[in-house]
Parts: structure tokens; sequence; C-alpha cells
């Protein structure tokens, strides 16, 4: 099925809880919905015989800071990129996430492979997937302490990359052998 | 001089720095840390066509314990830059450091959040090398200029002895200023 097929049947599905969003000619068309909706949404198009979207090739955000955007409306976008092996069709969806509340739920239940997408995700845009069970920041040092890839973040990082301690030699300690010397 | 007068050109008299230094600088023990691109080289200047052998330093080791001098090769990270520093701080005394290419030592083209712009913010560089990645002839250049540096004083070019230009562009730091970050001139 091609992505606007798809759109039209999560539409008759779903009714207003999914927006029809992308533009011919610029991108394919994608889904946009309420983080609430994620997980029916999501199974329906794994389970359905129709779209049976087996295999979820990437999990990530997308930063609207400077970007307004008519049908995501918030800060954030998490973007699962769906294909289907069985079908060989690809279909993208997006997840509305306000920027004072960055939740979403995790869709490790349905594929595995999201483990690791939204531990990254979560590493770089600091939303956070409810259910993942390791939600522990894949790339950046465990004590980082920003999220690098939100737009209002600054390129060269707020001083992290300068704050080791400089490496200087230590005295050796005394050896057992000298000691032993002296005290005889 | 009295004893050399006895046993003519079979004998000669020298210190013991003098000949403990001409042994170790002919036998350099590397320890690669290879991170990136510049390991490629690396593994280039080792292998048979450039021939690290011929100037003493074939015997890589991959134990800090068993080298005493560390090849910086690739971009590091903030991540790893404690690895660095840990592997650096089990080398036996005395070592010496080569940052090799321009990521290990200015950060190069990744001026970004993640990456330490040049180790010699952190560690003590003795040689550097520059290039994007060098090539073989630069690094046995380095080579040859850290072993300079291991059998002793330099022949300095400049009396405040910070750097010396070589033919590829490496320089040269005395052990006195390593400690700090030094501008090429």
């Amino acid at each position: 099925m091609t992505p606007e097929e798809i759109v039209q049947k999560l539409v008759a599905r779903f009714g207003d809880k999914v927006s029809p969003s992308g533009s011919p000619g610029i991108s394919r068309s994608f889904a946009v919905m309420d983080r609430d909706h994620v997980l029916p949404v999501l199974s329906y198009l794994k389970d359905d015989p129709e779209l049976s979207f087996d295999f979820l090739a990437d999990v990530t955000v997308v930063d609207y800071l400077r970007l307004e955007d008519p049908v995501v409306r918030e800060r954030f976008a998490v973007v699962y990129q769906l294909l289907s092996l069985k079908h060989n069709h690809r279909f993208e969806v997006k997840a509305r996430v306000p920027e004072e509340d960055p939740r979403a739920p995790s869709v490790l239940e349905l594929w595995k492979s999201a483990l690791w997408g939204e531990r990254e995700a979560f590493d770089m845009y600091g939303v956070e997937f409810e259910g993942n069970p390791d939600m522990r920041r894949l790339l950046m040092p465990e004590d980082y302490p920003g999220f690098p890839l939100r737009k209002d973040y600054p390129l060269h990082g707020r001083g992290e990359r300068d704050a080791f301690p400089q490496y200087r030699p230590q005295p050796d300690a005394p050896r057992a052998a000298d000691t032993q010397a002296s005290q005889a | 001089m009295g004893i050399e007068k006895i046993f003519g050109d079979s004998l000669i008299t020298t210190s013991v720095n003098a000949v403990v230094n001409w042994a170790r600088k002919n036998a350099l023990w590397p320890m690669p840390f290879g991170t990136a691109c510049c390991a490629i080289e690396m593994m280039a200047t080792l292998s048979g066509r450039y021939d690290l052998s011929r100037f003493g330093a074939e015997v890589i080791r991959f134990s800090p314990r068993q080298s005493d001098l560390m090849i910086v090769s690739g971009r590091i990270s903030i991540k790893m830059m404690p690895v660095l520093i840990k592997i650096y701080e089990q080398m036996p005394e005395p070592k010496w450091v080569i940052s090799m290419g321009a990521c290990a030592s200015s950060g190069g083209v990744f001026d970004t959040y993640t990456l330490v712009q040049g180790v010699d913010q952190f560690l003590p560089v003795h040689v550097y090398i520059p290039g994007c990645p060098p090539r073989p002839e630069s690094l046995i250049d380095a080579l040859l200029k850290v072993q300079e540096i291991v059998a002793g004083p330099l022949k300095q070019a400049d009396p405040e002895g910070t750097l010396l230009s070589t033919r590829s562009g490496a320089m040269a730091l005395t052990p006195a200023s390593c400690a700090t970050k030094a501008t090429p001139a």
C-alpha cells in the first residue's frame, strides 16, 4: 500500500485521533497523533493483515523549536519509521510530545528493536519512554548533564569537553626495600 | 683518557645514562591508541611497506604496562578521555606521547559538544603530527623526533626551547614545556 492509502485507512479506523500530514512532492504522507494514541495505532499497524508492519526501522525525535508546524504544534515529535517485510511498504508515524512534560509511551512490547532507539532518543533529546526498562544514556557519558541534540543546546556544549583534570605524575611511594634498609 | 690508552679502539668510556638512553631510543615499544582513520595510517607505518621496525619501534604492545611510547591516533571523545588518562597512567616511566593527526592535536573538524579539543590539554604531549590523516612518513619523522628527545638534551634551534620544526612539519617539544599547551609558531 502507498503511504496515502495507509493514512486513509488509519483515519477511517481512528477518526480525528489521527491527523494526516506530509506534502506531495516534498515528503511522503505520514500520520501525526497525540502520544496517548501511539500504542493503539501502532499495534493496529503491526497486527492488521493488510499492513503488518513487522519491523521498526527507527525511533527518533524531532525538535520543532523554531519550526512552526500546523499539525505537530508541540515542541517535540517522536518519529517511528515502520517497514513491512511482508508487503514491502514503509510508513512514518509521529507522536506529539510537549516541552514541559517530555514523556512518551515505549513501543518495546511491540518491537524489541525499540530498546536502543528509545535510549538514543532519550540520550539526545531527553524524551523519556515509559515502559522501557533500560532508560539509560546510550552514547553520551552517563553523567553528561544535557541533551545535546535539542536545538537550544549550544554546539560546543557547556564546557563538558574541557572538564578533565590535567595529568600530573604522582611521586613514587617509598619502596619496601628502602624503608627496610633505613631501619636496619 | 687513561684506560683507552691501554686497550685502544676495542674499548670506549661513556656514562650509564647515555647507554641506557641509547637503548631506550632504539627500542621504543609503542602503545597504539587508535580510535579513527589515523590508526589506519599507523598500521600502514608499522607494516611491511613503511616498516617502522627499521627504527626499532616495531614491538607494538597492547598492554600499557609494557610500553613506553603512546601514539594517540584519532579523535578522543569526552567519554574516551578518562580511559586514555587511565591507560597513560598505567604506562611505566619514562614515557612519551605522540599526538597523531588533527583530531588528537586540536579536535580537527569535530568542534562539537562531544570531542576533546586536543589531548594535550590533559596529557603531556611530546610530538604533534599535523595532517588528516598524516602520511606514514610523518609518523616516522615523529618517531625520529621522539628518539631525539629520548637520547638526551636537544640541540636547540631556538634558545627558549619550545619548538623545533622538522621537515614534515612535525614539532618537537622539550619535556619542560610539555605540561602547557603550546601554539605552533
